[in-house]
C-alpha cells in the first residue's frame, strides 16, 4: 500500500481552504471548514491520517467512529442551518477523499461502526436529497466502507486521472486472496473486466464519475491546477443545479448505458412487472 | 409422556432459519397476496460472473416480492446466503434499488408501501467490486428516499448475518428486527483478523462474536429494535406490526448527537466491554428508540 495515503487529501483540502486544521471540538482526523467557492460559501470535508488518534485502528486515514459521527455532525448542522433557503442558497458540500478504507477494529464493530457509517452516509445523503450541491473530488483512495461513509452520497463524482487513484471495494491483496488469483492475475482480470480494474480510466467506463480532472502533481497542487479545479467544482455544482437530487444521473451516461446495461435492464423489467402485481 | 407434552410450542413451530430466501420472502405476507417480480423466468443473471468461470443464476441471490402485509402493500426483498454468499453485484443490487424507488413512487402518490429487506449478506461481491459498491451505496440512497414515506424494515435472521456495505442499509432502516441467530456488523471477525492481527480479534473465539455481533447484543444496545425467536408466525407478526406501524419524525440513523456524544465518552485505551457498552447505551431517557 502506498505511504501516501491521506496526504493528497490534506493538500487539496488545505489548496482549496487555505486551512489545514481540525476545527475545534473535532478529532485530529478531521478536516471541516467552510470556504469561498465561486460566488458562494461552501462546506468542505476530509479525513486525514492521525499518528496519535485514540482508536487505534484508524491512524493511517481508515474512516471509523469519530470520523463518522463528526462528518454527520457538520453536515447535519448546514442542512439545519440552510432548512429554510431556496435550493439556489443551500451551500454546496465538497468532500475530498483520500480514505485507506474503513476501520477494522474491535473497538470498531462493538460500537457499531456499521451503525456510525450509515448515520454519516444519511447525512451526506439527506444534504443531496434537501438540495445542497454534493460533489465528491477523489484526491488519492477511495476504498470500500471508507468511500461508502465518506463521499459516495455525492450527487457528482470527480476524480484525478492519475495512477495514484484508486476507487474500489477491496484493495489488491485481500481481493487477491479471497477471490483465489495472484495480484498479477488480478490487475490483468481489471484489464478486460471493468468493475474489477484498479486504474480509474477502467472505473471511468461504469459511468459513475461526472469527470476525470487533469492536474500536475496531485501531491502538490500548483496555482493553475487548483484554478482549474476550483473551475470543474464549480460547473459541477452548477450541473447538480439544474438536475435531480438523486444518483439517477450515474445510470444515464454514455458509459453507464454501455457497461451497466444488466442493471439498467433489470430495472425497466421490474418497473414493467411492478404495475401488475 | 412423550416431547410434544414438554415442548409443544418448540416441536410445533415452523423455523424461519430453515427456510431459503424465496420462501421467506414469501412467509411475510398475507396468502394469496404475492406474486414474485423479475423471478429466475426472467433469467436476469449475472453478466460478470460467467466472465470469471463462476456459474450465475437465473435471480442473482435477489428476490423481490410484492403483495399486502396487514393488508398493506409491501414489497420484500431478499438476498439469498446460500449464492455467493449473498453477496452484492450489479443485478442484484438494481433488483434492490428498482424495488426501494418504485415503493416510494407508489408512496409518494399515496398508496403507502413499505419495504423488507432481508439481509443475508457478507457485503460486496468481489467479482463485480466496484459495481457492487456503487450498487451499496444506490441501495442506501433508495432506502432513505423511501423511509420518510413508508418503513423500511431490516430483517436479520442468521445464519450467514448482514455485513459488509449491507450493514449500513441495515444501519439506515427504519426498523431492524434480528434473531439470536443473526449478526449485524461492518467488518466480520475474519477480515478484521486479517488486516489488523489475532491480538485485535480471534476470529475463532465463537463467544466473543456473538458478544460483539449477535442479535441480542444488538437489540440489547439498542442498534436494532426487535430480538425475535426463529419462528415464522412470530417474525410475520413483528414484521407486521412495523409495516403498520406510524411514521417518525426521526429515525435511528439521524440522531447524531446522542451517537457521537456517546463515542466521545468512550475509553479507547482498551478493549470495548461488549456487555457494559450494552447497559451505558440501554437508556430510554437519553433518547434511544425503543
Amino acid at each position: 500500500m502506498s505511504e501516501h495515503i491521506g496526504l493528497r487529501g490534506r493538500a487539496w483540502f488545505q489548496a482549496l481552504t487555505g486551512n489545514n486544521r481540525p476545527a475545534s471540538g473535532d478529532p485530529g482526523t478531521i478536516l471541516a471548514t467552510e470556504a469561498q467557492i465561486g460566488e458562494e460559501i461552501a462546506l468542505f470535508l476530509c479525513v486525514v491520517p492521525n499518528p496519535s488518534s485514540r482508536f487505534p485502528c484508524v491512524r493511517d486515514g481508515q474512516v471509523g467512529l469519530e470520523e463518522a459521527f463528526t462528518l454527520a455532525h457538520h453536515l447535519r448542522r448546514v442542512i439545519a442551518e440552510d432548512r429554510e433557503k431556496p435550493k439556489a442558497k443551500k451551500r454546496p458540500v465538497i468532500a475530498i477523499v483520500d480514505v485507506k478504507s474503513q476501520a477494522y477494529g474491535r473497538r470498531e464493530e462493538t460500537a457499531g461502526i456499521f451503525f456510525a457509517a450509515a448515520a454519516s452516509s444519511d447525512a451526506y445523503a439527506s444534504a443531496r436529497m434537501a438540495g445542497h450541491p454534493v460533489i465528491s473530488l477523489v484526491a488519492g483512495q477511495a476504498f470500500s466502507g471508507g468511500f461508502l461513509t465518506h463521499g459516495y452520497q455525492a450527487n457528482r463524482i470527480l476524480s484525478f486521472n492519475d495512477p495514484g487513484i484508486v476507487i474500489h471495494a477491496m484493495h489488491k491483496e485481500a481481493a487477491a486472496r479471497i477471490t483465489r488469483r495472484s495480484v498479477a492475475e488480478l490487475e490483468e482480470l481489471g484489464h478486460e473486466i471493468a468493475p474489477m480494474s484498479y486504474d480509474v480510466r477502467d472505473y471511468a467506463k461504469l459511468g459513475l464519475l461526472y469527470k476525470l480532472l487533469h492536474v500536475e502533481d496531485p501531491n502538490h497542487p500548483t496555482t493553475a491546477d487548483i484554478d482549474a479545479v476550483r473551475h470543474e467544482l464549480i460547473d459541477a455544482i452548477q450541473d447538480v443545479r439544474s438536475g435531480e437530487t438523486d444518483l439517477s444521473n450515474r445510470l444515464q451516461s454514455d458509459a453507464a448505458k454501455q457497461t451497466r446495461k444488466a442493471g439498467i435492464a433489470v430495472r425497466a423489467a421490474l418497473e414493467a412487472q411492478w404495475q401488475n402485481a | 409422556m412423550n416431547q410434544t407434552n414438554i415442548i409443544p410450542e418448540f416441536v410445533s413451530r415452523q423455523s424461519f432459519i430453515e427456510l431459503d430466501a424465496r420462501r421467506r420472502a414469501q412467509s411475510l405476507f398475507d396468502e394469496g397476496t404475492w406474486k414474485e417480480l423479475v423471478g429466475p423466468f426472467d433469467r436476469m443473471e449475472s453478466p460478470w460472473l460467467p466472465l470469471q468461470g463462476i456459474a450465475p443464476q437465473f435471480d442473482d441471490g435477489c428476490i423481490v416480492i410484492k403483495g399486502k402485509i396487514g393488508g398493506m402493500p409491501a414489497v420484500a426483498i431478499a438476498l439469498e446466503g446460500a449464492f455467493q454468499g449473498g453477496s452484492i453485484g450489479e443485478v442484484s443490487g438494481a433488483k434492490m434499488t428498482a424495488a426501494l424507488d418504485l415503493a416510494t413512487k407508489d408512496s409518494e402518490a399515496g398508496k403507502r408501501t413499505a419495504a423488507i429487506l432481508l439481509l443475508e449478506t457478507g457485503g460486496v461481491r468481489l467479482q463485480e467490486a466496484n459495481l457492487g459498491l456503487a450498487a451499496v451505496a444506490e441501495v442506501i440512497s433508495s432506502v432513505l428516499a423511501l423511509r420518510p414515506h413508508a418503513p423500511v424494515i431490516t430483517l436479520i435472521a442468521g445464519t450467514v448475518g448482514c455485513f459488509g456495505g449491507m450493514s449500513l442499509a441495515a444501519g439506515v432502516s427504519s426498523y431492524v428486527v434480528m434473531t439470536r441467530e443473526a449478526r449485524l456488523g461492518l467488518n466480520g471477525p475474519e477480515v478484521i483478523e486479517q488486516e489488523s492481527g489475532i491480538d485485535e480479534f480471534d476470529s475463532s473465539d465463537r463467544a466473543l462474536i456473538w458478544a460483539i455481533h449477535g442479535g441480542e447484543q444488538r437489540v440489547g444496545m439498542e442498534l436494532a429494535d426487535a430480538l425475535v425467536e426463529d419462528d415464522a408466525e412470530k417474525i410475520r407478526a413483528t414484521i407486521r406490526g412495523y409495516v403498520q406501524a406510524d411514521l417518525r419524525p426521526e429515525y435511528r440513523s439521524q440522531q447524531v448527537e446522542l451517537y457521537r456524544d456517546r463515542i466521545a465518552a468512550l475509553d479507547a485505551s482498551e478493549q470495548i466491554d461488549p456487555m457494559s457498552l450494552r447497559q451505558r447505551w440501554n437508556n430510554k431517557t437519553t433518547g434511544g428508540l425503543r
